[in-house]
């Protein structure tokens, strides 16, 4: 491994940071002259700038349809049961003493158990290497910063389109980003051939980012049939499969349909990297709860990545938060929370899939010249409308309806009350399309 | 070159070696294992009672009754930048409230994951918009200054800090290493209670090194991990972060309440950077979120809700500094036993800097092998560098540890 010094170097090398000059002038001065002046305002978040926007607009009419958070059928957050009484057990009872590096140890075997089986062997021979992240983003960063330590070499393939912070996450990891087909706009389905030609294309021994499900944003899974020809295909090219899953759960509302493709692949004997969240399926966003794990062959390897994502930790935050994780596991090691949690996730999964079906419903009796049906065909939280961002912008500007401009909506923001609106409001933008 | 030697299907980490143990966490697993019932665990800085127990403060355990009885809280993701709340709370709390960076609206804070996560952002932030890619770290320090700030892309210097033959500060020698370092290089000072050693600048010597860094356009980074925890008073140990911005100049501060609010686990703190004018702020703040996002989108909720909590409240806030300052007395307390029982013995040396020393930690002078006779005869665990942890010791134990030194020191 390089040098301290080395990695620093190469690190600002890497990222291409260009260093301003104008900063030197003028600090010969006292007082407000700053070595700062020259910093430029960096450009907002493009998801989470659009519930700023949607915060500062005084409409009554207003929808939020940006943020992938849950609301409930009056469009409020929800914080579930099953968490409200771990907490209540929760507090005041333990202390806050530091979590180990890796995190809490129950926390990521209830975690395991959810991602690769209640009885999976791999948990039984201690081969996976698993350590407590900052939910979703934590743990990819984790991987990516993991993966370039190692592998210094290679790159990482991300499917067009995909969540907007993978793209920094790698960026700022260094790890050189490449992208796979994924999308079919005109289906607004999966571009199966495309995918699978550019999974053979890709050089022997490629890294691949793929959603476990409920793709974000398109919100567009393959069947199955498909997982399966993906798997066999990455044996071929010895693939590495890094998976992304933040809705285990909240896609069909059964957890373990939702681990399907993570199923598959382990069956097909791939060792594979997986990236856990608690925000959405637990509603714990705040909270900062996921798991990040990694297959090896075998103990001895597990314990040695375990030890080296601990180091890349360390520097970063020295050890995760406590408090998600005591919920998480207190929810996860109780059968009768867990059994209720089983439920709370059916129900919002089941409430989303209900409001696609109004917003096509809608929109067909609307009349609209084009075809809804990828409404209901896709799948989680989000709703890739096909709109383009000028659409968008006219819902914004006209409607007071917040989405991200590339016309996904996220249908945990859709309501019994506000899908008739909504409704109108895509078939104004879209009826001459 | 993406692909590997590896043979097909084997993995791609097959490579990955294991990675060496913390030495700090390392005492404690060692301590753990041992089954003598003298043992004695001097090493991770955690407070602990005269029983030897973790502690919540009273003021915390309210502060999450309130939390979890109030039904209108929810879980929503905080802004990258965190809770605005205890972002301003905090920076009153370092600055002072009367504190004209922040009246000028000259001061960018951002929540962040303790102490850690506010010294890897602001380090990061450095790396990517300012022009001197150099930060001198006092030897010694915390073991995890170096890499937190290697990672962020900055390189790493040295400045001379503790005097070994004193056991006090080397101020000549810190004077002249941070003369010799380039006009506009990054200094890390720790704000107060210095760790591993305790040894704090006095008042006229923070104002010696305030007037040559002015001179030499040095930034300061502050660390600031014990406000409250060394003299038992928030505002005296906020003094050098203060006297540094009283003079209208920059800095980064970061804070922690890992040890002052024991919320060790809730990974609770915050990054602070004084700028020229509030333009400037406003600017830093934005690319501040640059560096969060691609690292954990936003901060955890639930500890920097605590501190919100108390902090705005005017009596839980009283409750808080008299519950800080039992604990910092009680250290200040174990000082003078184990520096009585030590002079009682007549053990060979001058221990004043047991008591000279502030905050969590002594640094004892012992050697390795001293403190490895300790840990083998006397089964007491502490860093091979003599860092002993006040908070790890009771009056109960004190003779013990007395014995132990004594006897290290007069056979080896």
């Amino acid at each position: 491994m390089a040098s301290m010094a080395a990695i620093s170097r190469g690190l600002l090398k890497r990222r291409g940071i260009v260093r301003s000059p104008a900063a030197v002038a003028g600090l010969g001065a006292r007082s407000m002259a700053s070595w700062f002046g020259h910093v430029e305002p960096a450009a907002k978040d493009p998801i989470l700038g659009v519930t700023e926007a949607f915060l500062a607009d005084p409409s009554p009419d207003k929808v939020n349809v940006g943020v992938g958070a849950y609301r409930d059928d009056n469009g409020k957050p929800v914080v579930l049961e099953c968490v409200r009484e771990a907490e209540r057990r929760i507090a005041g009872h333990l202390n806050m003493e530091y979590l180990p590096m890796g995190g809490s140890i129950n926390m990521i075997a209830e975690s395991l158990k959810l991602a690769y089986g209640e009885d999976s062997e791999f948990i039984k021979d201690k081969k996976i290497a698993a350590v407590q992240a900052l939910s979703g983003t934590g743990a990819c960063r984790l991987f990516a910063d993991f993966q370039k330590r190692f592998l210094p070499d290679s790159q990482i393939y991300i499917p067009i389109p995909t969540w907007s912070n993978h793209h920094n996450i790698w960026r700022d990891a260094c790890v050189p980003q490449r992208t796979f087909r994924y999308y079919h706009p005109e289906t607004r389905g999966l571009d199966f051939a495309s995918l699978m030609d550019d999974i053979k294309n890709a050089p022997n021994g490629s890294f691949f980012l793929l959603h476990a499900c409920a793709h974000n944003p398109t919100g567009v899974d393959p069947s199955e049939e498909q997982w399966r020809e993906i798997s066999h295909q990455f044996k071929v090219k010895n693939h590495f499969p890094f998976f992304d899953m933040a809705y285990q759960g909240f896609a069909s509302g059964d957890p373990e349909k939702d681990a399907k493709a993570i199923r598959i692949f382990l069956e097909d004997g791939h060792l594979i990297g997986c990236a856990q969240s608690y925000a959405k399926n637990m509603g714990l966003y705040g909270q900062r709860v996921g798991c990040l794990s990694i297959l090896c062959e075998d103990e001895l390897q597990a314990v040695a990545v375990k030890s080296q994502l601990q180091q890349i930790a360390r520097p970063m935050y020295s050890n995760p938060p406590v408090h998600g994780a005591l919920i998480v596991s207190t929810i996860l090691g109780d059968p009768e929370l867990k059994s209720l949690w089983l439920r709370e996730v059916k129900g919002m999964a089941d409430r989303i899939i209900g409001m696609r079906k109004a917003l096509r419903d809608n929109l067909e009796k609307l009349g609209s010249p084009l075809s809804w049906e990828h409404v209901t065909n896709q799948i989680g939280m989000f709703c890739y409308s096909g709109m383009t961002p000028e659409q968008v912008d006219r819902l914004t500007n006209e409607f007071h309806i917040y989405m991200t401009r590339n016309g996904r909506i996220s249908m945990a923001g859709v309501t019994t009350g506000n899908v008739g609106y909504l409704a109108n409001a895509i078939h104004e933008v879209t009826k001459s399309a | 070159m993406a692909s590997e030697d590896h043979s097909h299907g084997g993995s791609v980490f097959a490579n990955v070696t294991q990675a060496t143990e913390d030495p700090i966490l390392g005492v404690t697993v060692a301590y753990n294992k041992d089954p003598s019932p003298m043992k004695l665990n001097l090493g991770v800085g955690a407070y602990r009672t005269e029983e030897g127990n973790p502690l919540v403060l009273n003021v915390v355990r309210r502060a999450e009754q309130l939390l979890v009885n109030d039904p209108s809280r929810v879980k929503e993701y905080l802004p990258i930048t965190g809770l605005a709340d205890f972002n301003k709370l905090s920076a009153k709390l370092i600055f002072g409230s009367d504190s004209p960076a922040i009246q000028e609206n000259r001061v960018a804070t951002v929540q962040c994951l303790s102490g850690t996560g506010s010294l890897r952002v602001g380090g990061e932030f450095l790396a990517r918009h300012y022009h001197e890619r150099t930060i001198y770290i006092p030897q010694p320090t915390w073991g995890n200054h170096t890499k937190v700030f290697t990672l962020a892309g900055l390189s790493v210097k040295t400045y001379r800090y503790y005097d070994p033959a004193t056991r006090g500060l080397n101020l000549e020698g810190l004077l002249a290493d941070l003369s010799a370092a380039p006009s506009g290089a990054i200094v890390l000072l720790h704000a107060c209670a210095h760790n591993p050693t305790g040894v704090d600048p006095t008042l006229e010597q923070w104002e010696q090194i305030r007037l040559l860094m002015r001179s030499k356009g040095l930034l300061p980074f502050f660390d600031s991990a014990y406000q409250g925890f060394a003299s038992g008073n928030l505002d005296a140990d906020a003094q050098s972060v203060r006297m540094f911005v009283a003079d209208g100049s920059e800095c980064l501060t970061a804070q922690s309440y890992a040890k002052n609010m024991g919320l060790y686990g809730e990974r609770v703190g915050a990054l602070s950077i004084v700028c020229g004018s509030a333009d400037v702020a406003v600017r830093v703040e934005s690319q501040l979120k640059l560096v969060i996002r691609p690292m954990y989108s936003n901060p955890p909720i639930h500890g920097a809700s605590i501190v919100a909590t108390i902090l705005k409240d005017r009596e839980m806030y009283h409750e808080w500094t008299i519950e800080l300052k039992a604990m910092a007395d009680r250290i200040i307390n174990m000082r003078e036993q184990l520096f009585d029982a030590l002079r009682a013995k007549g053990t060979p040396g001058d221990w004043s800097h047991i008591i000279k020393q502030i905050g969590m930690f002594t640094f004892t002078g012992l050697t390795s092998e001293q403190v490895t006779f300790m840990t083998t005869e006397y089964h007491i665990y502490m860093t091979s560098d003599g860092r002993i942890s006040m908070a790890g010791l009771s009056s109960q134990k004190v003779p013990h540890l007395a014995d132990a030194i004594h006897a290290a020191v007069t056979q080896h």
